[in-house]
């Protein structure tokens, strides 16, 4: 990983908050006893909504305590997934997914207008902090391409336009509708069923 | 067994081992990288790739079981084509810097890019760079230069077990190091240097200071702990330039620790070369006869009985037999070689040993660790513990301070209330070491030189003998010794015979003036402060406390620098050899003895090693004999009463315990590294 980011301002201590004590204590029953390391990757998600969107390295260090690992195997485990922050991002994470399938629907375009519109490239955060622009690898909503992940959410089938209006939206402080952004219903062919149009279907 | 084809070659194999040593046993070298006998498969670097019939692509034969009927090829031109593919990938980003790359001419890379790489690239875009890594004072990095075989992360997190090295970022940008930027903590942080296959991780003290093909390799034994560990000294004229091991499976099998390994720089500072004779309050440099003359002059008409001599804890068989004669032949019977004041019996040779010997850990369940810390005291015994350990079936508890010794192991109390219990079996613990096969016990030094030492060795013995770990062809008795010249001692005798005074008599002895002369042969760690009233002949190879106290120093040789027998913890019989002379004036030590004998009028019958060598086996037939004879058990220790308190290890500060790595700026900076910039901590922490 790049180095910049051990260069960042690191809080000194990192607690879970009793809300989430509580959530791990669910995670961790999912595993057998003694393999508690499992539970890694849950952990270190709610370590980093927790501190605001990014882990600090007290974090890291407060899940391996927890987990009873060396802080290195978390290390490991938080450089390798991009889902891990490990330096402070915007309220918005923006990120955007360049592979195959949604560079073939035209993630290019999806792109350009992120850059245009915020003024960032990849990697990079807004002056007020508001928006971070990432690249990232296939979400698995390929069927819907292209798509960008902005917090838990996908929004789906975009173009130009319609990134544009979910980023003006979300700079005006409201919640743009998640999901396909044209008339798709969910990953149904657009345009509505064109087979088994007579089957109800049992749920 | 499983029979397999390997190029036509039919060879039977044990099940469960992998193609690759199937094809070693065969005679076939696979080139390797990632993989390593001693750690675990990781299977990523694929230049072991082979043929296998019936199978649509080429295995990695590290991580491919041997199955009965399988027909293996190693030496087709699809199999060399495979690994020329792998070697192109290698060599992609690594760096052509082998004209100034530490590992040039010792480089696994490099050797099977002779076989396998191609005479140019075809590779024309940016390589990769990544910056490199802090590890500390003992460990270069050029990261580079690495081909991400994970040895080390296996290294740190299997053998050492002090899990800090990591694999962080994925793909091109995946960088091995510690994340974090700190100094690693382990003792046997060294072999990663050796396991590197690249010169990615070097030397740091060796950085760039000699190839491989102009040292001298002199084969020898590390004296820096009770190990024994076997060691190749590499030489430049008069200069050692580093220490490597060797292998010895019974022993360290291929790790060192990294005392052993970097406190060579230490042999040539505040090094005697050249006698000296306190004149005028003063060591002034003399010349061999005139320090001869001194002590002449001093024992002249003296009695027998105020003459001491002290055996430090580097001194060789050889040099202590000597004294021991000399001391006879001037009618004294102060000898004394346990330094550190433990209470050893020199009696029972079982009393003293590490019975069970270090490969004899491998097939114990239980051990008992009273008073020690192995991790500190003996690093590479510490690792076969814990490979022991990761074996499975196997507990371990400690009595004495509790410390993180990179295993499981349960800290069962302080002192010797904890051994009572044990012994009456009102400890948990106890049905662990009764249901226990083959039990063991470690007494560390820290719990024998109390001064109630005696009492502790005796109430050990009881355990051994209660728990039965003293059977037939087992004995689960062990002293863990941290002093090479120990054992050796012990061996020869070198104790108080027929009323003569202990290192503590000796040392009281020398303020009351009932001991008029002390002869230190390389005895540092004593209480020098109380020699101040007599006349101290100080006999060794550094200018340490001992020369400090000293009337006359006389220099002699540091392990290096001799041929000497050095017994380990184990008992085993080991020869140092002469890898470079002894600086200046200074001269082998069985032979300073040899001469002061002439001069004193008490010439020693011995002219050659191989004279002082019979005379060792006269007064122990054990150096006679084999390298490693089991110990016969007998009574030792006292039933006295015991203090209560908790025990502690003998070692405070690893990296400095003796004259030659307290010499050390290499020891140094690993003080300052690891002890130097961090509150709360002390010289006993992990």
């Amino acid at each position: 990983m790049s180095t910049d980011e051990k260069t960042i301002e690191q809080p000194v201590s990192f607690e879970f908050s009793d809300e989430n004590r509580e959530k791990i204590k669910a995670q961790l029953a999912k595993y057998p006893k003694g393999k508690q390391a499992s539970g890694v990757m849950p952990l270190l998600d709610l370590a980093q909504r927790q501190s605001g969107g990014w882990l600090p390295r007290a974090a890291m260090d407060h899940v391996a305590e927890v987990l009873d690992m060396a802080p290195i195997r978390v290390y490991e485990v938080a450089t390798f997934y991009t889902m891990y922050n490990l330096k402070p991002i915007g309220d918005h994470h923006v990120q955007v997914c360049t592979n195959v399938p949604c560079w073939l629907r035209g993630s290019d375009n999806v792109v350009s207008a992120c850059r245009k519109k915020l003024g960032i490239e990849f990697g990079e955060t807004t002056e007020d902090g508001k928006f971070t622009l990432s690249e990232v690898e296939c979400q698995g909503a390929c069927v819907n391409a292209p798509m960008v992940l902005i917090g838990d959410d996908f929004y789906e089938d975009l173009d130009e336009g319609s990134m544009a209006a979910i980023l003006d939206e979300l700079q005006g402080g409201g919640t743009p509708t998640p999901g396909p952004q044209n008339d798709r219903k969910g990953c149904e062919p657009l345009g509505g069923l064109t087979s088994l149009k007579d089957q109800k279907g049992d749920g | 067994m499983p029979t397999l084809t390997i190029d036509g070659i039919e060879v039977e194999v044990e099940a469960g081992l992998t193609v690759l040593q199937a094809c070693e046993q065969a005679g076939i070298e696979i080139p390797r990288f990632c993989y390593h006998e001693r750690l675990s498969v990781a299977g990523n670097c694929r230049m072991c790739l082979v043929e296998m019939e019936r199978a649509p692509k080429p295995v990695a034969s590290c991580a491919m079981p041997v199955g009965d009927g399988m027909v293996i090829t190693t030496n087709s031109p699809a199999v060399k084509k495979m690994r020329e593919g792998v070697m192109e990938f290698l060599l992609i980003n690594h760096p052509l810097d082998c004209p100034i790359c530490d590992q040039g001419g010792e480089c696994d890379l490099q050797d099977q890019a002779l076989g396998y790489g191609l005479d140019r690239s075809r590779y024309t875009e940016q390589k990769r760079a990544v910056k490199d890594k802090d590890l500390g004072p003992l460990i270069g990095t050029e990261m580079t230069r690495c081909i991400h075989c994970t040895r080390c992360i296996r290294f740190s997190s299997e053998v050492a077990g002090v899990p800090e090295m990591g694999a962080t970022g994925r793909g091109e940008h995946m960088e091995v190091g510690t994340y974090i930027e700190k100094a690693l903590t382990s003792e046997l942080s060294g072999n990663m240097i050796d396991l590197c296959p690249v010169g990615a991780l070097t030397s740091k003290p060796y950085a760039f200071s000699a190839r491989p093909w102009e040292l001298k390799k002199t084969e020898s034994i590390d004296v820096m702990d009770a190990v024994g560990t076997a060691i190749r000294v590499d030489t430049r004229g008069p200069e050692v330039m580093r220490v490597l091991p060797r292998l010895n499976e019974d022993v360290n099998e291929e790790w060192i620790s990294d005392k052993g390994r970097f406190a060579c720089d230490g042999l040539k500072r505040q090094r005697l070369d050249t006698p000296y004779v306190r004149r005028d309050g003063a060591l002034q440099p003399a010349t061999w006869d005139d320090a001869f003359a001194a002590i002449a002059e001093n024992l002249k008409g003296q009695d027998g009985s105020s003459f001491a001599a002290i055996a430090g804890d580097m001194a060789c068989v050889e040099s202590m037999t000597a004294l021991k004669n000399l001391s006879e032949a001037l009618g004294s019977n102060n000898t004394d070689c346990r330094a550190d004041g433990a209470a050893l019996d020199a009696g029972t040779r079982a009393g003293y040993l590490f019975n069970t010997t270090i490969a004899g850990i491998d097939d114990s369940d239980a051990c008992l660790i009273i008073g020690s810390n192995p991790r500190r005291e003996a690093p590479v015994i510490n690792a076969r513990i814990r490979k022991r350990y990761l074996m499975g079936g196997f507990k371990a508890g400690l009595v004495g301070e509790s410390v993180d010794l990179t295993y499981a192991c349960d800290n069962l109390g302080a002192g010797v209330e904890t051994l009572n219990e044990i012994l009456e079996g009102k400890h948990a613990f106890s049905k662990v070491l009764k249901n226990a096969k083959k039990p063991m016990l470690i007494l560390g030094q820290g719990a024998l030189m109390r001064s109630d030492g005696a009492a502790v060795l005796g109430l050990a013995r009881k355990l051994a003998e209660a728990y039965d770990m003293v059977t037939d062809g087992w004995n689960g008795f062990n002293v863990l010794h941290t002093a090479a010249a120990r054992v050796g001692g012990l061996d020869i005798g070198f104790v108080p015979s027929k009323g003569g005074l202990d290192v503590a008599g000796i040392l009281d002895g020398a303020v009351s003036g009932k001991i008029k002369t002390v002869y230190l042969l390389g005895a540092d760690e004593i209480d020098t402060s109380k020699l101040a009233n007599a006349f101290v002949i100080y006999q060794g190879h550094h200018g340490d406390a001992g020369a400090h106290a000293a009337d006359v120093v006389l220099p002699g040789a540091a392990y290096t620098e001799k041929n000497a027998t050095y017994v380990n913890t184990e008992g085993r019989i080991q020869h140092t050899r002469l890898a470079v002379f002894p600086p200046g004036d200074a001269r082998e030590d069985w032979t300073i003895i040899r001469a002061l004998s002439d001069v004193l009028g008490k010439t020693l019958p011995c002219n050659s090693l191989d004279d002082v060598r019979s005379r060792m086996a006269a007064m122990n037939p054990v150096f006679g004999g084999e390298e490693l004879v089991t110990a016969e058990w007998g009574t030792f220790g006292s039933d006295g009463a015991i203090e209560s308190g908790g025990f502690a290890s003998c070692i405070e500060t690893y990296y400095m315990t003796d004259p030659i790595s307290r010499n050390s700026e290499t020891m140094a900076r690993c003080i300052r590294a690891l002890y130097g910039d961090s509150e709360g901590k002390t010289g006993t922490d992990g």
